[in-house]
């Protein structure tokens, strides 16, 4: 797959929403919407059948994602999106496995599933939409808020340091590893198709405003703050190393694509297994 | 004693009692309608208004085990959870008990999965039941408040020391702005001791908590738990009689409500009562025969009270805003059960309304009612009735 093979940004993209649904509950300015825009955009083409790609949510701003996509999809309780998925993918292994969910849901209540996840490097895609706080319940701490940020329960700032996640997920076992802000749609498109191309487990974080909540508490009332904020701080540097890519209040937020391995995935383990098992003796 | 009245949502009243309390530890992860309590607790601590630890933790899961935690070396630790949070707790609720740390917890009840539903209703606490925590029903802010101070003295007394469970209806109670009555800071300190627990872990004198009880052991366990569960009441008593000393408000494990010459007495728990008094009052006023008894004591169970108040009436109508699938409603089968022994009891209707939010207004509550009664004459009182459903 090469990056321009996708430039085409005038397919349309309705047949895979669930217009009945709509208008969707997202805030003015947040950047939930436009990142299922590019998951949809990505899944046509990445000239996917439709019929056998699963999405799978958490429950939070994010997590409604599930209900809006025409495919199969399930809104799971809060963190369990990942293990929902592996059982979807291992009984089914010819789905493409999504999940989509936000922050709080993938990191802190679901955060064991993530690293256990990418430790089997089950083949799966994670689009996570990092917007530093559990939005829909109000904004409070959550284990990406940079430190220093207000919260909901932070008034003077973050005291706890952050998960640099993609150091986390390279650390756990990863295959495929990138970032973008929702100011790099183009990209993410692009990121997505190689990410759902990739056979194990691939991880894209999306860095997404959430004017509502996390950026009217933090100088960014407007999602366009916010998109202005991501065109200063943001760094393009494929490959960075996973020391590179922590995020704090003010300096650069690096982006691109960190790691894009081949090993052999869960499904290739379990298939190695299988051919040493014994048959049973018949009596 | 008691300060101005002033206007106050009710979670920031709780917040507020917290604070009297003086805790030392908050724990808790956000979950709607719950998280304007801890969000005020985060920010008191953070203004140094409360000088205490408030743990940003990961899920509840955490949230109650972190209190476990500082209750064992004999911090005074606080959360507050809903619905889906309550029941991922689950595992640790248990242990709370069990090990007899007097965490106190506000649950500002609501609706479980699925379908996903954030309004109130009471399925939350009624799953647990049978964890060992005491636990008790507001009817409003200012009921919530008090029962906030009240309940770290029951908590911590050394005849008790069990959690306890603040239960108050989602939105209908937590989001709503009450006009209250606070309490002092000196009234509170000279009503709740600082908490001491008698084997907190110690390096100078160790303790392991937690232990393993084989089948010889593991009866006597569960029994001298359930003891103390139960004769925890004699603290409550004592704990509401003076609180209503200083307070000039007293709490009764069964409360009534003009059922003095009632034929006909509605059972409900929780904000809803509210409603059903109008409901009363009105219906009074036509001649009928209804009076109310409200639940507010849920663990250990009013056996007494409920007697006392419900072996009189020909009929009692039981709301349960919970449903037990394929099982009868929670509340009433527990009354039920209670009334059984008796030689005249009154016959008994099990309604479940008021699910993931669904109101029951007091001309509702009249519709109620006269279902139940009718039910009654027609003679087939003994199936649960869905009160309001669409079918
Ligand atoms: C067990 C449990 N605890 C808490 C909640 C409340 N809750 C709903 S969404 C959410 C946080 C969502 O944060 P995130 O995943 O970052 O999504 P966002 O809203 O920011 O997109 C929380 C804590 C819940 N639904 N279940
Ligand atoms: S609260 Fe924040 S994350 Fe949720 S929809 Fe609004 S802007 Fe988006
Ligand atoms: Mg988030």
């Amino acid at each position: 797959m090469q990056i321009d093979d996708v430039t085409s940004y005038e397919r349309s993209i309705a047949k895979y929403l669930r217009q009945d649904r709509l208008p969707h509950i997202w805030c003015a300015g947040c950047g939930i919407g436009p990142v299922l825009n590019c998951f949809l955009r990505a899944i046509d083409s990445a000239e996917l059948n439709p019929d056998l790609v699963s999405v799978v949510s958490g429950i939070g701003c994010s997590g409604r994602v599930a209900g809006y996509v025409k495919l199969d999809s399930f809104h799971t309780t809060h963190g369990r999106a990942i293990p929902f998925a592996t059982g979807l993918k291992l009984a089914n292994p010819q789905l493409k496995t999504v999940v989509f969910s936000g922050d709080g849901d993938l990191v802190a209540i679901g955060g064991n599933h993530l690293i256990h996840a990418a430790r089997r490097n089950i083949d799966m895609t994670v689009i996570c939409i990092n917007n530093f706080t559990y939005g829909m319940t109000g904004g409070q701490v959550g284990p990406t808020a940079p430190l220093d940020v207000r919260t909901a329960t932070t008034p003077y700032g973050n005291f706890e340091p952050p998960f640099n996640l993609p150091w986390l997920l390279h650390a756990s076992g990863a295959s495929y590893i990138a970032r973008w802000t929702v100011l790099h749609l183009h990209q993410l498109e692009l990121t997505i198709v190689e990410a759902l191309r990739r056979p194990g487990f691939s991880f894209i974080e999306v860095i997404s405003p959430c004017p509502a909540i996390y950026g009217r508490m933090n100088k960014e009332p407007e999602g366009l703050d916010s998109l202005r904020n991501y065109i200063k701080r943001s760094v393009i540097k494929h490959g960075a190393g996973p020391r590179e890519t922590a995020i704090d209040h003010k300096g650069p937020i690096v982006v691109g694509k960190f790691l894009d391995i081949d090993q052999p995935t869960l499904q290739d383990h379990l298939i190695g297994v299988a051919a040493k098992a014994k048959k049973p003796v018949k009596k | 004693m008691t300060a101005k009245r002033i206007g106050i949502e009710s979670s920031l009243a709780v917040a507020e009692a917290v604070r009297l309390a003086n805790v030392d530890v908050i724990a808790a992860y956000p979950i709607t309608p719950q998280t304007h309590i801890v969000e005020g607790l985060a920010e008191m601590v953070a203004n140094g208004h409360l000088d205490a630890e408030y743990i940003p933790v990961e899920s509840e899961h955490s949230a109650m085990s972190s209190c476990l935690g500082a209750s064992a070396v004999g911090a005074r630790a606080f959360t507050a959870t809903a619905s889906q949070g309550l029941i991922l707790m689950h595992e640790v609720l248990l242990v709370a008990a069990s090990l007899r740390l007097p965490v106190v917890m506000a649950v500002t009840n609501r609706a479980l999965s699925g379908p996903l539903n954030i309004w109130g209703d009471h399925s939350d606490v009624m799953i647990a039941r049978d964890a060992g925590w005491i636990q008790i029903f507001a009817e409003n802010g200012q009921q919530a408040f008090d029962q906030t101070l009240c309940a770290f003295r029951i908590a911590e007394h050394q005849d008790v020391l069990l959690p306890v469970i603040i239960n108050f209806d989602g939105f209908h109670v937590s989001h709503v702005i009450e006009p209250m009555h606070f309490l002092d800071q000196k009234t509170v300190d000279e009503f709740l001791p600082p908490y001491r627990h008698p084997h907190a872990l110690d390096p100078d004198k160790p303790v392991t908590m937690g232990g393993f009880a084989m089948p010889n052991m593991y009866t006597e366990g569960r029994k001298s738990l359930d003891t103390a569960l139960r004769e925890s009441k004699k603290v409550i008593l004592d704990t509401w009689k003076q609180f209503g000393d200083i307070a000039g408000r007293y709490y009764k494990p069964v409360e009534k409500y003009q059922a003095e010459n009632a034929d006909t007495l509605l059972v409900t728990v929780g904000s809803y009562s509210e409603n059903a008094m109008d409901a009363v009052d009105k219906m009074q006023a036509e001649g009928k025969k209804v009076g109310l008894v409200r639940v507010r004591l849920w663990r250990p169970f009013p056996y007494k009270e409920i007697i006392e108040a419900l072996s009189g009436a020909t009929n009692v109508i039981v709301l349960d805003r919970a449903i037990s699938l394929g099982g009868p409603a929670p509340v009433c089968s527990e009354i039920r059960a209670a009334l059984y022994s008796l030689k005249d009891r009154p016959q008994v209707v099990s309604i479940v309304g008021g699910l993931g939010g669904r109101d029951i207004s007091p001309a509702n509550f009249e519709k109620l009612i006269a279902t139940a009664l009718d039910k009654i004459k027609t003679g087939d009182a003994a199936e649960t009735i869905m009160f309001g459903v669409r079918e």
